[in-house]
């Protein structure tokens, strides 16, 4: 009998008590005592610390934070930034929304500690518009650390200066993309740049500038109090730590498990209470539309970055979307599809063109009105467009279709004569009683 | 309706906040749909005037941007997630009736000037699916019969509470808190917004005596872990 892996909440221990999100909330656990460790320690010491921890970045891409932070050049007498990525807008993705309503204040400790460790004195937090009740609670609570002296000029006598601002999108997935993050926060349209120059040497205002998601500095104050050695005793050699997971769908408690990475979608779907009753599980992705699903074979894979590249698909955001055997694997990736259409943002042209050309073959499967060919074809679009745009969006977009084709190959194929509404009750899938029950 | 010197005031104030003053465009535009319900031309001119720009380069911005309507829009915003877990869990079902039943289609408004209905993409809430939003405030676990409700509440006048934010306000008052220009006193609405999705590993770590392994929050257990090297 193997043993099995504990939920372990650091980020969300508190969330119980309905103050976690103020400063006395936060402050009555430790909060904020993290920032004279690392101003005793000195900046170099703080990078240290953050790499020896192993803390891979939570946005998706699983970039070594420590070494992030050490790519930011020293002593160039340019103005150095932090930008932290608040534009969750991944499909499925709903860890850093409610990590800021219920426990801002881990977000800006670990600001002013990734701050003063790339020597930035302005940091931003760049958060989708569509949030407007967390926009309001990060700034509230960005006041609240100012009064307490913890922002500001000479941060607890340290001589460390930094001001945040916090700032918002209107609604553009592509921002959650680091460049076209930046592009927006400079004022222009969302588009991506080209990598390189990266951000840690060209960002903001062509400065040096670190972008990381909010979980991944939430995490820092812990890492910096306990020590790297306890937040690496979590989770596999090559995934270290505590992670914030997902499960919604045709659970029967969807919900935010944190958990030591490696742990597996059986006993996250154990924790969330099961498929829902009389319903099985057909198939599940592990963190967003951009990663290629899995089917419950994959079930015992430990969700680490490693294991997930190797069972063919991407630990991602590690919020798992999962889906029950009512469900047209067709209408789920067509609607991803549209998604992708929806959010191009025009600058590169396989992705711009492809989006829509596979958006339109999607939905003939949908409608049973796909042809054999139709099949190759959207394969040969899918590959037309990987890794021929400037950024992530484009491979993205092209990860669904050929994904879901290796398992579900059927069913595309059932989308050249039937629709998917003749092989599947929509009305089956839907949660709440009363639909169902016409 | 023409800008203000008062609103154009706000916008020198939103800009001054950033390093460079451009940077503060997103946010100044949300002032200005506050104004008016949706960004005018008369908005993007006084966009332009502040930051030095032409109104050309302000459009495209503005016109980049999802939340930003070239067409003014109704009194309240709602807006159902369609993206497939939302969709495919009863948000297409919801968006469906809501559509028909208001009589009209995506981005259309009301008769009344009441609502204007929208499909969005994700909302960053799955747990929570299916996802709807009035004036982008939070609507958790939603059905075809709350949906009806909100809908008809808010087109009647009557209070409706976001399941993670404040009582329903306006489309122009929530892009006025978006733009940052002042306090909106609503922070705290909800206390911690902790609904039991958020909770649920939480209280499944609780029923189990799984303690957290924050040393300093709690009784760091050095014995029990989830060591999986």
């Amino acid at each position: 009998m193997t043993m099995t892996t504990p939920l372990t909440p650091v980020l969300t221990a508190h969330w119980d008590e309905p103050d976690s999100y103020t400063l006395d909330g936060y402050q009555r656990h430790g909060g904020y005592t993290s920032l004279s460790q690392a101003f005793a320690l000195g900046p170099g010491p703080v990078i240290d610390l953050i790499k020896e921890s192993g803390l891979r970045g939570r946005g998706g891409a699983g970039f070594p934070t420590g070494m992030k932070w050490s790519f930011v050049p020293q002593g160039d007498g340019k103005p150095h930034y932090l930008v932290v990525n608040g534009d969750e807008s991944e499909p499925g993705a709903c860890k850093d929304i409610p990590l800021m309503l219920a426990n801002p204040h881990a977000l800006i400790e670990g600001m002013i500690i990734a701050s003063f460790a790339i020597r930035a004195n302005h940091a931003f937090v760049y958060i989708r518009g569509e949030v407007p009740h967390v926009i309001r609670r990060m700034r509230a609570a960005v006041k609240q650390a100012h009064d307490a002296g913890y922002l500001g000029r000479d941060i607890l006598g340290s001589g460390f200066d930094l001001d945040i601002v916090v700032t918002c999108g209107a609604g553009a997935y592509i921002c959650g993309e680091e460049t076209a993050l930046l592009s927006s926060l400079e004022g222009f349209r969302g588009h991506p740049r080209l990598k390189p120059p990266f951000p840690a040497v060209a960002g903001l205002y062509s400065c040096p500038t670190v972008v990381n998601n909010v979980e991944t500095i939430s995490s820092v104050p812990y890492i910096v109090r306990n020590g790297a050695s306890w937040y690496n005793f979590f989770g596999t050699v090559k995934s270290p730590g505590i992670k914030l997971f997902a499960v919604s769908g045709h659970v029967n408690n969807p919900g935010i498990f944190e958990a030591p990475l490696g742990i597996t979608m059986r006993e996250l779907l154990d924790y969330a209470g099961g498929i829902r009753d009389g319903h099985e599980l057909k198939f599940w992705l592990p963190g967003g539309s951009s990663v290629p699903v899995l089917t419950p074979e994959h079930l015992d894979v430990p969700m680490t970055y490693e294991d997930m590249v190797a069972a063919g698909t991407m630990l991602g955001t590690a919020t798992a979307m999962v889906f029950d055997e009512t469900v047209s694997v067709v209408r789920a990736i067509a609607g991803w599809l549209a998604f992708y259409k929806h959010e191009s943002c025009g600058k590169c042209t396989p992705c711009r063109e492809g989006t829509w050309w596979m958006h339109q073959l999607a939905q003939d499967f949908v409608a049973g009105k796909a042809t054999e060919e139709d099949l190759t074809k959207l394969e040969d679009i899918c590959s037309n467009i990987l890794g021929r745009s400037f950024c992530a969006l484009g491979d993205a977009a092209a990860t669904p279709y050929p994904g879901a084709l290796k398992y579900f190959r059927g069913e595309f194929e059932q989308g050249t004569h039937t629709p998917a509404a003749g092989l599947f009750d929509e009305q089956a899938s839907i949660v709440f009683e009363e639909v169902r029950a016409k | 309706m023409a800008i203000a010197e008062e609103t154009k005031a706000e916008l020198a104030e939103i800009a001054a906040r950033y390093p460079r003053a451009r940077s503060g465009i997103v946010p100044m535009l949300h002032l200005v749909q506050s104004v008016e319900g949706y960004v005018s031309q008369e908005g993007m001119q006084a966009v332009a005037g502040v930051l030095d720009l032409t109104v050309a380069e302000v459009a495209a911005v503005a016109t980049f941007y999802t939340m930003f309507k070239m067409r003014p829009v109704g009194e309240h915003h709602v807006a159902v997630c369609v993206n497939p877990q939302c969709g495919i869990l009863g948000g297409d079902r919801i968006w469906e009736v809501l559509s028909d039943e208001l009589g009209v289609g995506n981005g259309g408004t009301t008769d009344d000037g009441k609502v204007t209905l929208e499909r969005i993409e994700c909302q960053a809430a799955c747990t929570n699916a299916p996802v709807m939003t009035a004036d982008w405030e939070f609507l958790d676990n939603m059905t075809v019969e709350r949906a009806r409700d909100i809908v008809s509440r808010l087109r009647a006048g009557d209070p409706v509470q976001s399941t993670r934010g404040p009582l329903i306000r306006s489309f122009k008052a929530t892009a006025r808190s978006l733009s940052g220009i002042e306090d909106d006193g609503l922070a705290d609405q909800g206390g911690n917004n902790a609904t039991d999705e958020m909770l649920a590993g939480l209280r499944v770590a609780q029923a189990r005596g799984m303690v957290s392994p924050d040393g300093r929050s709690s009784n760091r257990s050095d014995s029990e872990s989830g060591r999986v090297k």
